[in-house]
């Protein structure tokens, strides 16, 4: 475990932090790192960095770190910890944060999370609405687990809880304006 | 001939790093009536203080301008300075260029040296107005107050009842003694608390200068310093204190029991109890809202069974007024209702207790003699665990502050449980350890190194019930894992807080408070003992969380300020006080009901008009009441009343001086 | 009482149970539920995830369209909900927001049209002592472990309910005749789409509420989220044979229970297309004796 020189980690990040104290609100200088958030978090014992020691990477402007970590992907967003923290530091919104950075970045620890996502927005942004079985069949394929979950498959359809084919909405393209003026305004979806 | 003379301070880079001190003062030079200004970089010091001497005789001044702190620091300062140089000490005016300016305005040398000029320019065109002015006496009634019968309120007593005054204290509980009572063994000697309390409870008692006033409260103050007139409300005992003996009869034989505040609801008491056995008066009250003679009109077997026909439920709350010099506050404090945490249950887990409860469940006469019992089955806890900081610096659902003495009590209670109870595991969840007093490291390491309580430093967040047990939820920071204990019983160490009437006490006797409702000082660092009302002193715990010695060593203090206070005979009263000029004055009588020291009233005088003699009335101000709040001058119709050394005259003199 | 109703997307597929239970409920009741025409996706959380601005654009048209037609939004899943809410709240908080979400999605959205959860409205719009007058098959003291999760609760700002220990759905449960248990699990969280992306982390997350429950000695878990629904229902297969345990706890929509209470037919609810049996259950209802004096 390498040295950490502290007076360089911090003078070489003051971008990527501005970065992220704007989007997300948060100041992180306010986290007295307590543990309360890593005590609650459900999805702790998974993770490689617990929630408070990504508030520290990110107080020693070590952010890369805490880009590169496997913890904001995994994060669950259940806002545990930002419910508890007696900082009233937003936790939850610096992951998400640190999550949309790491994307931008191109940094992604978690290859087969992000893609469900992108699978999930693609399919939003051409039907308008989820189309599951598209967004599963896809997730697993493009993941390479073609048979995760196939116990599953059958007794869905014949429930009839998983439709074959997929639903476009009449919306005019409203939906598909909806990304596009995000993308017009800098949004990388 | 007027003759004014500017001296305008540094004060070190205080003032001198906003303001171009010197420019102020070579500004100050072509001011209408100044004679002489300079400026230097402490003008409290010696040399400074020389300085305005010597300035005074070669330049002939015959009135000051100090442009410098807050007259609050150095008015008496200044004055006694140009008093040793021959002047009035009234003939002194002070600019706040400090607090008004380079404090609030660092940013900005230039405006801020304008508006220091103006501030001078004002005071100047003041001090051209003033007129030399006498102190006046009052007398001091020499016997003191003390609001609150704990350790501070005792103490405070004690040591002003030895120097020969007469103290009062006034308790609201049915006995003296405070929170010390509930405690079992102190920090860190670990000693008994009672065996330490109950020999200053017993002095208070006997002393001949002290008169204890329990079960009352106070319900009104007037007056001001030297002379306070307090109404105190002695709630109706029940019991004739003069025929009762003490024997405790009656609370064996009362057939009504209710939860006991004393054992935090651990256990019951009679409605006709004293709170614990060592109680001094230890005579006995009954609590009207649960005795079933007071509720249902039945029972009255107290009454039946007391030797001494002590029992008197005809008696009804008394109100009494006295006057008193000085007014020590020693109310003491409360806990956190740590309830608000629903991660910890809401309050509703039996096991999960505060440190409070576990003082008298360790204590030998608790609900449960001495023995370390779950209150849910009375099993012996095998795993205990110790939370700290609950409610304390936690902005989000409790107090930002950190209570102080919980890190040392926590100590001590996980050295106790590791003593009584041979093989059982301690935790203390912590975020930090502060062990600021004398011998506290050492009684802390101790608890680590030879006691095998283990610290995990993290926060708790969540406690829930599975099964018999509490599942403790918590992180390590410094393993940087998720950790969780199989708790048998949980203690919170919740924050120090203010009593739930401070504030409501605080505007009665009209002291500052703070947004926690802990007393406010008169200085943080220089005056802990004293508010800003005059006359009235602070000890112990209701001026913000502290220990046992520190309560005490504050205690004395205050004795001492009241002491100092009550020396003398009479003291010196400010003459900033309310003049009339009889001449103008209707007579109105407007004036009266305004003035809250009761200072003002008519007299009738005799004038030559028109070749008769008349009587009229006019107002009239009695120099001793006279506080010199301003108040009746604004009320005043007919400008008859002004207030001296802050006539309007003055004061309209400083606004032109700026305004024109 | 009329409400614009936004099913969202799992509401057509895998949590089809939901809208039928709810449609039906809401139909016994008297309540009149227009479904927003030509809906679109409110994002859930992979929007969320990816770009704010994308996140709160979404469900924000959803909410113009009701808006237009003066009616408040009622929406049954937890995700939809509280990524509705927060445009609601954000709209309302910025005037700055409010005007860069109206050029982004081409319509007026001014936060008057407020977003409400379906447990929400069902729980406390209500009276409940009506809703019990309209019960015909109590649950039988059925016991039941009022399982939230995460987004009807949390964000505090924009939940509905306290977050350690909420007491709308145990409420209403107690309305219906059944016995809601006390247990520490109701807002833990069930792991969310972690059991598509990341299945053993998921299943360990599922195990937890699981056994939890059964402690608690529940005869079912009733939840108000497809998703949580779907990791507790679906696969609770999948966590038993990772725990090595049986659980046989079946998992109801607490609109299902709503509806079997009122005595409507159980095939309308949705509850044979569960993938943990329910027939126990409802046959104990369904049969049970008749009405019972509920305080």
């Amino acid at each position: 475990m390498e040295t950490v020189e502290l007076t360089s980690a911090l003078a070489g990040s003051q971008q990527s932090l501005a970065e992220l104290n704007q989007e997300s609100g948060v100041r992180a200088s306010k986290c007295y790192q307590c543990g309360k958030c890593t005590a609650g978090c459900p999805v702790a014992f998974a993770m490689d960095k617990t929630p408070r020691e990504i508030m520290r990477l990110v107080q020693l402007g070590l952010i890369d770190e805490a880009l590169q970590s496997h913890t904001i992907w995994l994060c669950a967003g259940c806002v545990t910890c930002s419910t508890r923290c007696p900082r009233e530091v937003d936790i939850a919104r610096v992951m998400e944060t640190l999550r949309i950075m790491a994307r931008r970045k191109g940094i992604v620890a978690e290859k087969k999370i992000d893609l469900f996502h992108s699978i999930f927005l693609k399919s939003v942004e051409r039907f308008g609405r989820v189309y599951e079985l598209g967004l599963v069949l896809q997730n697993n394929l493009q993941g390479l687990q073609p048979f995760k979950d196939v116990d599953l498959g059958p007794a869905m359809l014949l429930k009839g809880k998983i439709a074959l084919l997929p639903h476009s909405i009449k919306d005019n393209g409203e939906v598909k304006k909806i990304f596009a003026n995000v993308r017009k305004r800098g949004g990388k979806v | 001939m007027k003759r004014v003379g500017v001296f305008v301070c540094h004060c070190g880079t205080n003032i001198a790093a906003s303001v171009d001190c010197a420019q102020v003062a070579q500004n100050a030079q072509n001011f209408p009536g100044v004679a002489y200004a300079t400026d230097y970089k402490y003008m409290c010091s010696e040399p400074g203080q020389e300085l305005i001497k010597k300035a005074i005789k070669e330049h002939k001044l015959d009135r000051i301008v100090v442009a410098s702190c807050s007259p609050r620091m150095h008015e008496p300062t200044f004055r006694r300075c140009i008093e040793g140089a021959g002047l009035n000490g009234y003939m002194l005016e002070m600019a706040n260029i400090r607090e008004h300016c380079s404090w609030v305005h660092p940013d900005d040398k230039e405006r801020a040296t304008q508006k220091s000029t103006e501030l001078a320019r004002m005071a100047v065109a003041k001090v051209l107005n003033n007129t030399p002015l006498e102190k006046s006496q009052i007398p001091v009634t020499k016997r003191a107050l003390v609001i609150g019968g704990g350790i501070a309120g005792i103490q405070a007593a004690i040591d002003i009842a030895n120097a020969g005054h007469k103290v009062d204290i006034v308790e609201k509980e049915p006995s003296i003694g405070g929170k010390m009572a509930q405690i079992d063994k102190t920090f860190p000697t670990l000693d008994c608390s009672a065996c330490i309390l109950t020999p200053k409870m017993v002095e208070a008692a006997n002393h001949p200068n002290i008169t204890l006033i329990t079960y009352s409260e106070v319900e009104k103050v007037e007056g001001y310093v030297g002379n306070f007139d307090v109404t105190i409300r002695k709630k109706a005992r029940s019991v004739d204190m003069n025929k009762c003996t003490g024997c405790g009869l009656c609370s064996e034989k009362c057939p009504s029991r209710v939860p006991s505040e004393f054992e935090m609801g651990m256990t019951t008491r009679k409605s006709i109890y004293t709170p614990f056995p060592q109680a001094i008066p230890n005579k006995p009250v009954i609590d009207r809202e649960n005795c079933r003679y007071f509720k249902l009109g039945k029972c009255k077997v107290c009454e039946r069974v007391c030797p001494a026909g002590a029992i008197d439920y005809t008696q009804e709350d008394e109100l009494v007024t006295e006057r008193y010099g000085a007014i020590v506050v020693a109310t003491g404090f409360d806990l956190f209702d740590y309830s608000v945490y629903g991660e910890y249950g809401y309050g509703k887990y039996p096991d999960v207790i505060t440190g409070l409860h576990f003082e008298r469940l360790i204590n030998a006469s608790g609900p449960t003699m001495g023995k370390i019992k779950r209150p849910s089955d009375g099993k012996e806890p095998k795993n205990v665990v110790f939370i700290k900081c609950v409610g304390s610096r936690d902005e989000a659902k409790g107090k930002a502050y950190c209570s102080k003495t919980c890190c040392m009590y926590t100590a001590k209670h996980a050295t106790l449980v590791r003593e009584k109870i041979k093989d059982s595991n301690v935790y203390v969840f912590y975020m930090d350890v502060r062990t600021p007093g004398k011998g506290y490291e050492e009684f802390y390491t101790r608890t680590t190194d030879q006691y095998g309580a283990i610290y995990i430093r993290g926060r708790v967040s969540k406690i829930y019930q599975k099964g018999e047990k509490l599942i403790v939820k918590g992180a390590d920071t410094l393993l940087g894992k998720q950790v969780e204990v199989e708790a048998d019983m949980v203690v919170l160490a919740t924050a120090m807080v203010a009593q739930p009437d401070a504030a409501k006490l605080a505007q009665m006797i009209g002291i500052s408070y703070d947004q926690d409702n802990f007393y406010t000082e008169a200085h943080p660092k220089l005056a802990p003992v004293e508010t800003h009302t005059a006359g009235v002193y602070l000890a112990g715990a209701c001026q913000g969380p502290k220990d046992i010695p520190e309560s005490v060593a504050q205690a004395s203090g205050a004795a001492a300020k009241v002491c100092a206070l009550l020396s003398k005979d009479e003291m010196a009263t400010e003459p900033i006080i309310s003049q009339v000029n009889e001449a103008i004055c209707a007579g109105c009588g407007m004036c009266i009901p305004i003035c809250p020291y009761k200072a003002l009233e008519l007299k009738t005088i005799q004038e030559r008009v028109q070749g008769k003699t008349i009587e009229r009335k006019v107002a009239s101000v009695n120099s001793g009441l006279c506080q010199g709040c301003g108040a009746c001058t604004v009320a005043c119709r007919s400008s008859a009343l002004n207030l001296k050394h802050f006539t309007n005259e003055q004061i309209l003199a400083e606004v032109d001086a700026l305004c024109l | 009482m009329k409400y614009a109703y936004y099913p969202g997307c799992s509401l057509s597929s895998t949590g089809i149970e939901y809208d039928l239970s709810t449609r039906a409920v809401a139909k016994a009741l008297g309540i009149d539920l227009w479904e927003i025409p030509e809906w679109n996706c409110c994002g859930s959380s992979s929007a969320h995830l990816t770009d704010h601005l994308l996140a709160l654009a979404l469900p924000a048209r959803n909410m113009a369209i009701a808006e237009a037609e003066g009616l408040d939004v009622v929406i049954p899943c937890a995700a939809c909900y509280v990524r509705s809410k927060a445009v609601e709240v954000e709209v309302k908080e910025s005037p700055e927001m409010q005007k860069t979400i109206s050029e982004v999605i081409e319509r007026e959205y001014t936060g008057k049209a407020k977003a409400r959860a379906l447990l929400d409205v069902f729980a406390n719009d209500l009276d409940l002592n009506n809703v019990s007058a309209l019960v015909n098959k109590p649950l039988q003291d059925l016991k039941v472990a009022c399982y939230y999760g995460c987004l009807l609760v949390r964000p505090t700002k924009l939940g509905f309910d306290d977050a350690e220990d909420p007491q709308s759905m145990d409420k209403l449960m107690q309305a219906l005749g059944g016995t809601p248990v006390q247990w520490s699990f109701k807002t833990e969280c069930c792991g969310a789409s972690r059991s598509l992306d990341k299945t053993q982390v998921g299943l360990t997350m599922i195990e937890r509420i699981l056994s939890a429950a059964k402690e608690a000695g529940a005869d079912c878990i009733a939840t108000a989220c497809p998703l949580c629904m779907s990791n507790l229902d679906m696969r609770q297969g999948q966590a038993g044979a990772k725990s090595g345990q049986t659980y046989n706890l079946p998992v109801f929509y607490f609109t299902e229970l709503m509806g079997l209470a009122l005595g409507l037919n159980p095939q309308e609810l949705g509850v044979n297309k569960h993938f943990v049996d329910t027939s126990a259950v409802v046959k104990k209802v369904v049969e049970g004796k008749g009405r019972r004096e509920t305080a």
